[in-house]
C-alpha cells in the first residue's frame, strides 16, 4: 500500500484505544515520540499497557501518563529513572514486567520479525528466571523468553520520506527500528517529511512497509530541555 | 589521588589496546579518563560504538551514554538500534566490560542490581553484559559506605549472573580469577596485606610477590 502517510498527531492517538499494549520508542527522552506522547496527556484512554525500555521521567514523557492513571502495566529494562513508579507498583496500581535489557530487546525484534521466542543465556540463575523455561543446549543453560507485540508503536525518526521511509540521529534511534518492526499499527514522529526519492537508499533503517503514518515533531528534546517549537 | 580516581586510573592500565569495551555507570565511566581513545573503542549499549568525551559547547542532547550522560562521536564511529547492540553484547563481539558491584562473592559471582528490601525496578544492561563480554573488570570501592566488605564469601544480594567476573579493582587492592579462585596480585596506596584481610570476607590467595612485598613493610 502506498497511501499519504503524513496526519495529525490527534489522529495519530485517536488509534489507541483503552487496554490497548502500546509500543514506545525511546532511551529516557531520548529518541522518546514525545509530541505523541503529549497527545496521549490528552486523549482519553486507561488500562493501556506500555511496552518501553523506561517510563519517562517523573512528570515527563511517560511519567505524566502514569500521574494520570492511564496506565495498567509497563514492560521494560529500568524503570529506576521514575522514582513514582516504584509508588504506583507498591500501591497494586501498576504491574511491571521487568526485563534485562538486551532480553527486552531481542524480544521486541523476535516479535517483529515472527520469531515464536528465543533461548538466552541473560539472567540464567538470578531472580528474574523465576517462573521460566530453562533448556540446556550444547551445555550451557539458556532461558526461554516470549516475544513481544503491540497494538500500536509510537516511534521516533529524525527524517522521513512521503512514503514512510525513516532514517535516524545518532543515539535517538535506539529502541525505534525494532518497534516499527512489532506492532498492528506504527506512528513515527519526525522533524521533517521530505519528498520520495530525497532519502539515501542506503542511509534507510526502517523501510516504509513498516510505517502506516506519520506525524511532525512539535515537543523536541534540546539541551535547555524539552522545547515546544510549536505546530 | 582519590580512591575513585585511582580505581578508574589501574582499571585503564589493564586494557588492551584496540580493545571493544564497554563501560557501566559511575567509575566504570571514569576509566575512559585515563585511556588513549585513539587506541581503545568505546561501546554503549544505547547504540553506539565509539564513545568519546564532548566539550560543553558541543553537547548533543541526542547524543549519550548508557548513563545518559552526553558524550562525543568518535571519527570512526557507528550506530545501531538495541538488539543490535545487545547482539553485540550477548555475541561475545565486545572484549571488556567494565562494571560496579555491590557485592563479589568468592565463586566470583557479581551482585550490582538489586538491594533487598528496596523496590527492584530497574536492571538495565548489567545482566547482557555480564554472560556476553569476553572479560568481566569489576571496578568498586573495598567496602561499602558503612564501611562493611564488598568483596564476600558469598553474596547476600540477588546476583546478577552466574558467570564470574575475572578480575576485581578496588581502591586498595587487585584480585584476578586464577584456576579455581581469587588471588590478590596487586596492592594500591598504601594499602598492606593486613588491610585486605581486615576488609575482605572472601577467602582468596596472596601472590607470592606480594608476600615478599608485604615482609618488607
Amino acid at each position: 500500500m502506498n497511501i499519504p502517510k503524513h496526519i495529525d498527531v490527534d489522529q495519530a492517538v485517536a488509534n489507541v484505544k483503552s487496554d490497548d499494549t502500546i509500543m514506545v520508542g525511546g532511551f529516557g527522552l531520548v529518541g522518546s515520540p514525545l509530541t505523541m506522547i503529549d497527545a496521549l496527556t490528552h486523549w482519553d484512554v486507561t488500562n493501556l499497557t506500555i511496552i518501553s525500555n523506561n517510563v519517562g521521567e517523573t512528570g515527563k514523557g511517560l511519567g505524566i501518563l502514569l500521574q494520570q492513571g492511564k496506565l495498567k502495566k509497563a514492560v521494560g529494562s529500568y524503570f529506576t529513572s521514575n522514582r513514582e513508579v516504584a509508588k504506583w507498583y507498591n500501591e497494586g496500581k501498576l504491574e511491571l514486567d521487568l526485563l534485562p535489557q538486551g532480553t527486552f530487546a531481542e524480544a521486541i525484534r523476535a516479535g517483529g520479525a515472527g520469531i515464536g521466542g528465543f533461548y538466552t543465556k541473560t539472567a540464567v540463575g538470578t531472580e528474574l528466571a523465576q517462573g521460566k523455561e530453562t533448556r540446556d543446549i550444547d551445555g550451557e543453560t539458556y532461558l526461554l523468553e516470549k516475544p513481544l507485540k503491540a497494538d500500536v508503536a509510537l516511534i521516533r525518526a529524525e527524517k522521513a520520506d512521503t512514503k514512510g521511509n525513516l532514517v535516524y540521529y545518532k543515539t535517538a534511534r535506539n529502541f525505534n527500528p525494532i518497534m516499527a518492526s512489532a506492532a498492528a499499527y506504527v506512528v513515527a514522529e519526525v522533524d521533517e517529511i521530505v519528498d520520495e526519492g530525497e532519502l539515501d537508499p542506503e542511509a534507510i533503517a526502517t523501510p516504509h512497509l513498516f510505517v502506516d503514518a506519520l506525524v511532525k515533531s512539535r515537543y523536541v528534546l534540546t539541551k535547555e530541555g524539552v522545547v515546544d517549537r510549536g505546530r | 589521588m582519590a580512591g575513585k580516581e585511582r580505581i578508574a586510573q589501574r582499571a585503564a592500565q589493564d586494557l588492551e589496546p584496540f580493545s571493544i569495551i564497554n563501560l557501566g555507570i559511575g567509575i566504570p565511566t571514569m576509566v575512559a579518563d585515563y585511556l588513549d581513545k585513539d587506541n581503545y573503542y568505546l561501546h554503549t549499549e544505547n547504540g553506539l560504538l565509539g564513545v568519546t568525551s564532548v566539550e560543553e559547547e558541543n553537547i548533543d542532547p541526542l547524543l549519550v551514554n548508557a548513563g545518559k550522560l552526553p558524550v562525543g562521536e568518535a571519527v570512526g564511529a557507528s550506530y545501531f538500534h538495541s538488539a543490535d547492540s545487545f547482539a553485540m553484547i550477548r555475541g561475545g563481539h565486545v572484549d571488556v566490560a567494565i562494571l560496579g558491584a555491590l557485592q563479589i562473592d568468592a565463586a566470583g559471582r557479581v551482585a550490582n542490581w538489586a538491594i533487598p528490601g528496596k523496590d527492584i525496578i530497574g536492571v538495565g544492561g548489567a545482566m547482557d553484559l555480564l554472560v556476553g563480554a569476553k572479560k568481566i573488570l569489576i571496578t568498586t570501592n573495598h567496602v561499602s559506605k558503612d564501611g562493611s566488605p564488598k568483596i564476600v564469601e558469598e553474596c547476600t544480594y540477588p546476583i546478577t549472573s552466574t558467570r564470574r567476573a575475572d578480575v576485581i579493582i578496588t581502591d586498595l587492592a587487585v584480585f584476578r580469577w586464577i584456576h579455581d579462585g581469587y588471588v590478590l596480585t596487586d596492592l594500591l596506596g598504601d594499602a598492606t596485606l593486613q588491610e585486605i584481610a581486615e576488609k575482605t570476607t572472601a577467602s582468596y590467595r596472596v601472590s607470592d610477590k606480594l608476600y615478599e612485598k608485604g615482609s618488607t613493610k
